[in-house]
């Protein structure tokens, strides 16, 4: 009976005028030809102006229009709808565990915060020469797979050790970034950043759940990175040992 | 709900102001951060947002990495040459000879560059690059991470800006400069997204550095944010826009969705075919082929599809050929492009070809300033600087792409000039430079816009205004141009001009109200529309990106020159080219081919 219609449920709150979010139902023809889930918003979008959502390159680089779609995080303008729907349905809600600014806007605080603490640049006190510092393509190689992260959350949000604890664990996206600066030939402090995810929470919630792998819209693994960092983790604390011991 | 604002709205005050968190304002910001000065960046997104997290291809540079002989100079000739010789010569040669100091700072700040062998950074060939001043053949000159240079580059500028402490306000919306009665810049009305906040931001020095405003048109590789806000509040300030004309149509973006694919496919060796899987680019550039100028690639597509040998059912696109580079070179030096294809083209280019058609890609006009990224008025034809006014990058026409943009370029341009405007504000700032305060009128003057909006009970609808504007500068101002076609524009830019000064915001709620923006949005696009139309009409010449079906030649004689669009009176001036630099010799107009 909807073989033309597409029921879109969409999560929906302003703050100014909702006391608790609910989620509506528009309906909509089915449109001739694939699109994207963020063109099936900029339809919606078209005749209530009042959705709200966040987007920019609409190319899968900016990571501004990551969401929870059908259950599954994803950025809406890589996701083509035909991928996503279920019996002519599409549901779409903000990404998880984050606070909610309007509809499909989240607070993402946290996340930036974690994303800070891990110091994201690369720290090298040595004076650096006049031109490049040389790096082979081998060790080039070990930042592919890290620095291509998009921080649109997709990750962090679809993880249950992230939704426990944002403030104290650190979580996939920014620990990807924490491997990419401690993978870097060229970055020197690697004592320091290790001795700074070092306790209890920061790396060690990660359970290996594996949410943040199976939605990472870059294909990007962020539990091998963590799986990395954990291995330097204690082979510094044996080194420390060690050499305690002498 | 109280949305009409009166001059009771908090004021913070800032040394300088950055609007626009992409390159060249990160660059500028990063400089000011270090300095001590109190420095803010205003974006309308979070920074790495930002559209230059687009860029693909790479940085051109002669760091002599791939050739150790390599010669800024010899990169000088061919951005000249490649500006169809309108761009400013003291200023390209700025742009060439700081380059390399600025990809080295970037690469000891992080910047995850691909390498050579020898560990130094890769470098790629792209259009229009020479050595000898053109007698040596191809050059390599682009600096490169993968295919993903752009998003390398700012979230390096995003780190840095972190560990240097800068301020961001970040999702905050600039609205229109606060001008004080000595015409000079003293800030700019914003107001939060998040939650509607409006606020003056005052500052000693405002730099726009808000990019480019693809958005223009109906088919384009920018992002959707791409809506030259900063250029715009120039312009309703009254400030003058230069080579508004000048829009660079990228020779391949993805056929139907846009999607920017880099030159460096061809660099790398790929090439263009048409219906008959002809090489056609022999025909029309014998010596460097499908490593022409972007104007001269574009062009020679739009003709052989006109000519009936476009590809697919309709004819209507050309292929982008890669299969032959083999899947070890597409995985490693084109992954990102292999990504694009696969979501946007519904092919995989290991095995089959693009589809691809020039696609509006970059402003080469802007806010005219000089090479330290103050902006400047005309007055009697002559430059006068406007204090508190700086711009940078795409946004700003200093002006190092004149008529056409080299492949490469624009990312060099973002940091070199993003530093030298940051360097100059410090100077200036610190030895007592300033503007004086505005008053509150002048302050009600630039709130007038956001009020009126928020007072709208009726008038047009945002998103179909827009169409209508996308649609009438892609019809009559696209890559072949011509008199009677431009009238016709110009009539419907007019009428559209009602419309967009009577819009009708439903949604006056405060929180997250992208309405709200995209109206504003859309006010933008039309000030930038307008004045590429008018400036577009009044080249009666072909040279670079402006090309004329009714007028087919550079004419030297009279149109070696920039044009200035006036936004009080409509008109549009000439300005003198720069043929002095300080360096070298001048390089002279001569026949531009490749």
């Amino acid at each position: 009976m909807f073989g033309n219609k597409l029921q879109v449920s969409l999560y929906r709150y302003n703050p100014e005028e909702d006391k608790f979010p609910y989620m509506k139902k528009y309906t909509i023809e089915k449109p001739e030809r694939d699109i994207m889930v963020l063109d099936l918003l900029h339809l919606l979008k078209e005749d209530d102006q009042s959705i709200s959502y966040r987007r920019s390159c609409r190319e899968g680089v900016c990571g501004s229009d990551g969401m929870n779609i059908n259950g599954k995080n994803g950025l809406a303008c890589i996701t083509p709808i035909s991928s996503v729907i279920k019996r002519n349905k599409i549901e779409l809600r903000p990404l998880p565990g984050l606070p909610v600014i309007r509809d499909l806007v989240v607070d993402m605080t946290e996340f930036y915060a974690q994303y800070e603490k891990i110091k994201p640049f690369l720290q090298n006190e040595t004076t650096a020469p006049e031109q490049e510092r040389l790096q082979s393509p081998e060790d080039r190689d070990k930042l592919d797979g890290l620095y291509e992260c998009i921080l649109c959350a997709c990750c962090s949000t679809s993880c249950p050790s992230f939704w426990w604890n944002p403030d104290k664990f650190v979580g996939p996206a920014a620990l990807l970034q924490a491997y990419r600066f401690l993978a870097d030939s060229r970055d020197n402090k690697t004592e320091e950043r290790l001795n700074a995810l070092s306790d209890p929470f920061s790396v060690y919630r990660c359970h290996g759940i594996m949410n943040c792998v199976s939605v990472c819209p870059k294909g990007l693994n962020p539990n091998k990175a963590i799986g990395e960092i954990k291995s330097m983790l204690h082979k510094n604390k044996k080194d420390i040992i060690v050499s305690d011991g002498v | 709900m109280n949305n009409i604002f009166t001059n009771n709205i908090k004021t913070v005050e800032f040394d300088a102001l950055i609007i626009g968190g992409g390159g060249s304002g990160m660059r500028a910001s990063l400089e000011l951060a270090k300095s001590g000065l109190n420095t803010a960046v205003v974006s309308k997104v979070f920074p790495t947002r930002s559209h230059t997290v687009s860029a693909q291809g790479g940085i051109t540079c002669a760091i002599a990495s791939h050739d150790p002989e390599d010669d800024w100079r010899w990169h000088m000739y061919d951005t000249v040459k490649g500006a169809d010789f309108i761009g400013d010569q003291d200023a390209i040669e700025y742009l060439c000879s700081e380059g390399p100091k600025a990809v080295f700072e970037l690469e000891h700040m992080g910047l995850p560059f691909s390498r050579f062998e020898n560990g130094r950074i890769y470098q790629r060939p792209f259009g229009g690059q020479s050595k000898d001043f053109g007698k040596g053949g191809q050059a390599a000159r682009t600096c490169a991470a993968a295919d993903r240079t752009g998003h390398a580059l700012l979230h390096t500028l995003y780190q840095n800006n972190v560990k240097e402490g800068t301020n961001f306000l970040n999702e905050w919306f600039a609205v229109d400069l606060v001008k004080n009665s000595k015409d000079e810049v003293t800030g700019v009305i914003a107001f939060s997204i998040e939650n509607g906040e409006v606020a003056y931001l005052k500052a000693q020095a405002t730099v726009l550095a808000t990019g480019g405003a693809g958005r223009i048109y109906a088919s384009t590789t920018n992002a959707l944010i791409n809506t030259g806000d900063g250029l715009a509040m120039a312009l309703r300030a009254g400030f003058p826009a230069q080579d508004m004309e000048m829009w660079q149509f990228h020779p391949t973006g993805i056929y139907g969705a846009g999607s920017l694919v880099t030159e460096g496919c061809r660099g790398e060796g790929g090439y263009l075919i048409n219906k008959d899987g002809e090489r056609f680019m022999e025909r029309y550039a014998p010596n460097v082929k499908d490593l022409a100028g972007r104007d001269v690639v574009a062009r020679s597509m739009v003709l052989e599809i006109l000519e009936g040998r476009g590809c697919g059912e309709k004819n209507d696109h050309i292929f982008l050929k890669l299969d032959h580079l083999g899947a070890d070179v597409l995985n490693s030096k084109l992954p990102g492009i292999c990504e694009l294809s696969r979501t946007f083209a519904h092919v995989d280019p290991i095995y089959e070809p693009i589809p691809v058609v020039p696609t509006c890609h970059y402003m080469m006009g802007g806010t005219p300033t000089n090479v330290n990224g103050q902006a400047f008025k005309r007055l009697n034809e002559e430059d006068y600087l406007i204090p508190g006014l700086f711009s940078a990058g795409e946004a700003a026409c200093v002006s190092v792409h004149g008529a056409n943009r080299l492949g490469g370029n624009s990312l060099l341009d973002l940091v070199v000039f993003g530093r030298a405007t940051g360097l100059h504000i410090q100077d200036e700032l610190k030895s007592g430079g300033g503007v004086d305060s505005a008053t509150k009128s002048d302050i009600d003057d630039a709130l007038e816009r956001l009020n009126k909006l928020n007072e709208s009970d009726k008038g047009f609808d945002t998103a179909e205004v827009k169409k209508e504007l996308q649609e009438c500068m892609q019809n009559y101002f696209g890559v072949f141009r011509r008199g009677e076609f431009m009238e016709k524009g110009l009539e419907q830019l007019s009428e559209i001009k009602e419309k967009v000064d009577n819009l009708h915001l439903k949604d006056k709620s405060d929180a997250f109200n992208t309405s709200r923006v995209e109206a504003i949005e859309l006010q933008n696009l039309f000030e930038v529309a307008e004045s590429t139309a008018i400036s577009a009409f009044q080249r009666n010449e072909s040279r670079g990106a402006h090309a004329r079906d009714d007028f087919p030649d550079r004419d030297d004689e009279n149109w070696l020159c920039h044009t200035i669009f006036d936004p009080i009176s409509k008109e549009v001036s000439k300005r003198d080219v720069n043929f002095k630099p300080h360096k070298v010799d001048a390089f002279p107009p001569k026949v531009r081919t490749y």
